[in-house]
This record gives C-alpha cells, structure tokens and sequence, in this order.
C-alpha cells in the first residue's frame, strides 16, 4: 500500500545527518566528541531516591500538570536561584523534557504564518518544531566573530507585523555562547518595545562558567513577555529521565497544558521523584560536575586553536564551534573523513543550520583521556 | 580545596603543563605552588592505588580492622601508646575514634596466622592494653572513594544532539 506522509513531515530534517550518525553508531572503539549529554552518571542519591520510590510503589500517573510538590519546590528553587516569582499552580508545567515544552510552546502560540525569530546556529529541534506548528521562520545569523551572539540590532531589523515570538537559547548548543546581565537587558529592551514573547531555553544555565546565568524573565518588567524552560538533564546529568519544566504567563501555560494533557498526560513519576531529590540534595553534585567541564574547556579551547582550528571561549554548556574552514572541506566531509580515517566522532556544523558550515561541534563531556587523545588525532589527521 | 590540589589528588601522575591547561592558571605558578605544598607537608607523598584482589601468582595480603580498648595515661592520654602501636610497619592505619572502644587499627600481613599472630604477641599483650576485638576483611568493595569494581560500559550513545 502506498502511503503518503504528510507534507510538512516529508520535508523535515536533513537525511545526510542521520546517515552519518548511523555510520559512527556501527562503528567500534570510537573516540566521540559528538555527545550532546554528560559523561557523569546521575548522582547516586537522586538514583537512590528514583529506585526507593518504585520500591514505595509510586508507579502512577501524576496529575497533567506534575506532582504540586515538585511545582513547589521548582517555585521555590527559582525564587532562592534567580528571585524569579512563579505561581506554581498556574505559571509552572512539567514536561518531557525541555524538547516536549518547546514543541508544546510553539504549537500552543502560533497561528498558521506567524513568524518566529530563530538565531543561527540553532539546537537541532528548533526549526522543525516552529514548521510542524505552522510558524513560519526568520532565521538570524550568529558567527564566531561576534562570539556567536545575537544583537538587539539585528532583532530591531527583523521585527515587523507578525513578528510573534524571539527563540534564545543560552548557553548555547552548539556553540557554549551566552550572555551577560548587560546583554541581556538590552535584548530585554527591544522585546518589550516590540512586544515579543521570548522562548527562552536555559537548560545549561547552571554551566556557566565566566559570570552569573541571568534568566530573561528575571529582569524588570520580562516576566509576561517569557516563557522560561529548564530541566533537569544538563544540571544534574538525568539525561534518561527526560524531565524538564516551563515557567510562563498562566495563559501561555495553560493552553501547553491542554496540549500535554492529551498528547503526554504527564511526565513519569518515578522522573518527577528524582527530581524532587536533585532539588533538595544536588547542588554539590552539579558544582562538582561544573568544575570539571570547566578544566575540561580550558583544555580543548586552548589544544584546538594549537592545532590550528580558530576556537572562541564559550562561556557555557559543554560545547565548542570551532572552525574548519582552513581544511576546504565541508562539515560533513570532514566528520566523515575523519571518523574514517582517525576514529574520532564530532556533529558537522551544517546539522546547526545552514549557515554553520565551515565548523563542528566538539563536546567535552568527555573523560580529560579521551580529550587528550581525540586532539592527538585530530592534530595527526591535519597534518 | 584548593583546585591544584584537587586534580592531583585524582590523579598524581599529571603534569604541571597539563593542571596548566587545564586551570588556566601559569606553569610557573601551578610549579610553585606544588613545590610550597610538597615543602610544608600538604602534600604527603604521591601514591598507586593498587586493586591486590587482581594481582596475579601472589596472594593477596591479609587484612584485619582491630579495635583496641586501652586505659589512658597520665599527661599523654592516647598519644603514647597510640605510637607504640602505629609503630609497627604491620599497622597500617591508626585511628583514635569515639564510642565503644578507643584505638581503631587497619593491621597487614602476608596469610591469617601472620596476622594473627602479631595480635597476639604484640598488640594484646602491650600494657595498659584492656581488650581488643579483630575483624578480618573479607572483601573490598571500595576504599579511599574508589570502587574496585571495574565499572561497567557507559550506556551513551557515541553521538547525539
């Protein structure tokens, strides 16, 4: 029987990345930098309280929303984190993951041609969740010269009628940038005048290396323009857990609400009681984890940039976009040829959006060995 | 901790061109550093975590935890006698501890009858020595904050967003 897929469906995502990640996947004794998780294992205690809830016969479903005690506590973790003030009954979602708030958010606001303003290079499920929503996109470019940081300038050239919405994720995946306070308040500035709402992915917040993450919604008067998403996966290497939660305007959350209710009824308890332990005991653990990542980055900015790959200094996650254009070689041929010819796996940038070729994306949530060696045969493939 | 310290201390086999990279911080002050630390003592020495369950044609040492019951002296309490104890090559850990008893002993030898032996030739008969209460080792799981059971795969997967 001859099936058709839906249109919107067929034309979605570049096959020749899959292609590729399907190659390294088959293949043995691969040193990878194309991780986009930690390499810690979630700590033993939040582990421990996952398995002593099952024991306790929590195996139920939660309540649409998540369980209230987990709503307060996140209420309560913002307020002591960022003096952020949300209502956790009505402004607080738990959901799969950040990647099922971002699809619920889009679905939720857009209306068929409403455009979304998306900076470039842009986490994988970005534009396809914006098309699959009916949204049409305005993609602005970042590059390295700039630190791969978005302007309110290049914000104020793009707005215009039927502007709905701003997407900012930082720290970044793929390229670690991020903003400061400064920054930040003046990209503030511009969604206020132009009445945007900004969706605004800060699940690597707490890996934030050089100064302190200050959430969007945070400063003056951007709270009603804010819908804030976090999880728990980055922070507390719970990856596998698939939990994560979004902070908004009550209407906002409301309508993701009646949205999740039917397509996700709610996120898996045992999940929401881990997370419940990370927010009461896991602070140590995520400071035990950031210092590492942040010897880690010392290490390969300064190795890539010897070997002769200009690298910027991220500022978060545990990602660098260092560039290749010195090869002549296109992202993709290059990953290729190096995982051919070296063993050594990274993302090609063009899985980032178009105008990212001409880099890679190097995880280093990857033991300090590992590195080491992956720069060795990077350094040996150049040559 | 200090964060020099904290890298040496998981693995004491790293350069200081390598804490260098990786801190940020100067060759020459990552250099000095160490060297004022191995100079006033902070760092003791730089040891192998050896697994001895893994070594191969030789038996692995026995070991035994022995808690010592003893009546303190006059102007020295514990200190004295504690010495006297720890002074034997055979004990390889002393502690001073609160509760039932009051000297806590991690004591070494080649088989059992080694062990048991200098328990009671050496340590039981010692003056001012009440009582003491041997506990052999039967298994090491994990000891000085690492496992020593070789970990498992990790289950990541070599690529992802």
């Amino acid at each position: 029987m001859n099936i058709d897929i839906s249109k919107k469906v067929e034309k979605m995502a570049p096959s020749g990345i899959r292609a590729f990640f399907d190659l390294v996947l088959g293949m043995k004794d691969v040193i990878s930098l194309g991780v986009g998780e930690p390499d810690f294992v979630t700590p033993w205690h939040i582990r421990e309280a996952a398995i002593y809830s099952l024991e306790q016969g929590y195996t139920s479903y939660t309540s649409n929303k998540g369980m209230p005690e987990l709503r307060k506590q996140i209420g309560h973790f913002l307020k002591n984190r960022y003096g952020m003030s949300y209502d956790w009954d009505e402004e607080v979602l738990i959901t799969v993951g950040v990647s099922e708030g971002l699809d619920l958010v889009m679905r939720a606001i857009l209306n068929p041609g409403d455009k979304v303003l998306v900076p470039e290079p842009a986490y994988v499920s970005y534009v396809p969740t914006v098309e699959l929503a009916g949204g049409r996109l305005v993609i602005l470019k970042t590059d390295i010269r700039n630190g791969f940081k978005l302007t309110p300038e290049q914000i104020q050239r793009v707005v215009s009628k039927g502007v709905k919405a701003l997407m900012i994720n930082y720290p970044c995946n793929p390229t670690g940038a991020s903003y400061t306070k400064e920054e930040l308040l003046k990209i503030a500035a511009v969604v206020k005048k132009h009445n945007l709402l900004v969706i605004s992915d800060e699940v690597y917040d707490e890996l934030t290396y050089d100064f302190d993450h200050t959430p969007l919604s945070s400063l003056k008067g951007m709270k009603d323009h804010v819908v804030y998403f976090n999880g728990f996966s980055k922070a507390y290497a719970m990856t596998g857990f698939r939990l994560g939660y979004a902070c908004g305007p009550r209407k906002v959350i409301a309508a993701m609400t009646k949205i999740h209710q039917y397509t996700m009824l709610c996120a898996s308890i045992t999940a929401q009681m881990a997370a419940m332990e990370a927010l009461r005991h896991g602070s140590n653990s995520v400071q035990m984890m950031k210092r590492e990542y942040k010897r880690r980055r010392q290490f390969i900015v300064d190795a890539l940039n010897d070997i002769g790959l200009d690298c910027h200094l991220p500022e978060g996650a545990f990602y660098v976009f260092p560039s290749i254009k010195k090869t002549g070689q296109k992202s993709m041929d290059f990953a290729k040829d190096l995982l051919k010819k070296k063993k050594v796996a990274l993302v090609p940038g063009i899985a980032f959006g178009p105008s990212c070729e001409g880099h890679v994306r190097i995880s280093y949530a990857s033991s300090y060995d590992s590195l080491k060696e992956a720069v060795i045969r990077i350094r040996s493939y150049l040559s | 901790m200090d964060e020099i310290l904290e890298i040496l201390s998981n693995d004491a086999r790293i350069s200081v061109e390598e804490i260098a990279k990786m801190t940020g911080i100067s060759k020459e002050t990552v250099r000095k550093a160490i060297k004022k630390y191995e100079k006033d003592g902070t760092i003791v020495k730089y040891k192998t975590v050896i697994n001895t369950d893994l070594l191969e044609g030789t038996k692995p040492p026995v070991r035994a935890l022995i808690e010592v019951s003893v009546s303190p002296q006059k102007n020295v309490g514990f200190d004295h006698i504690a010495e006297r104890m720890y002074s034997f090559p055979e004990v390889t850990s002393c502690y001073l501890v609160s509760g039932a008893y009051d000297l806590l002993l991690v004591v070494q030898g080649e088989d059992l009858q080694t062990v048991s032996n200098f328990i009671a030739s050496k340590l039981s008969p010692m003056e001012h020595v009440r009582s003491t209460s041997t506990h052999f080792l039967l298994k090491k799981y994990k000891e000085d904050g690492q496992v020593l059971k070789k970990s498992v795969n990790k289950r990541r997967l070599n690529i992802s967003y």
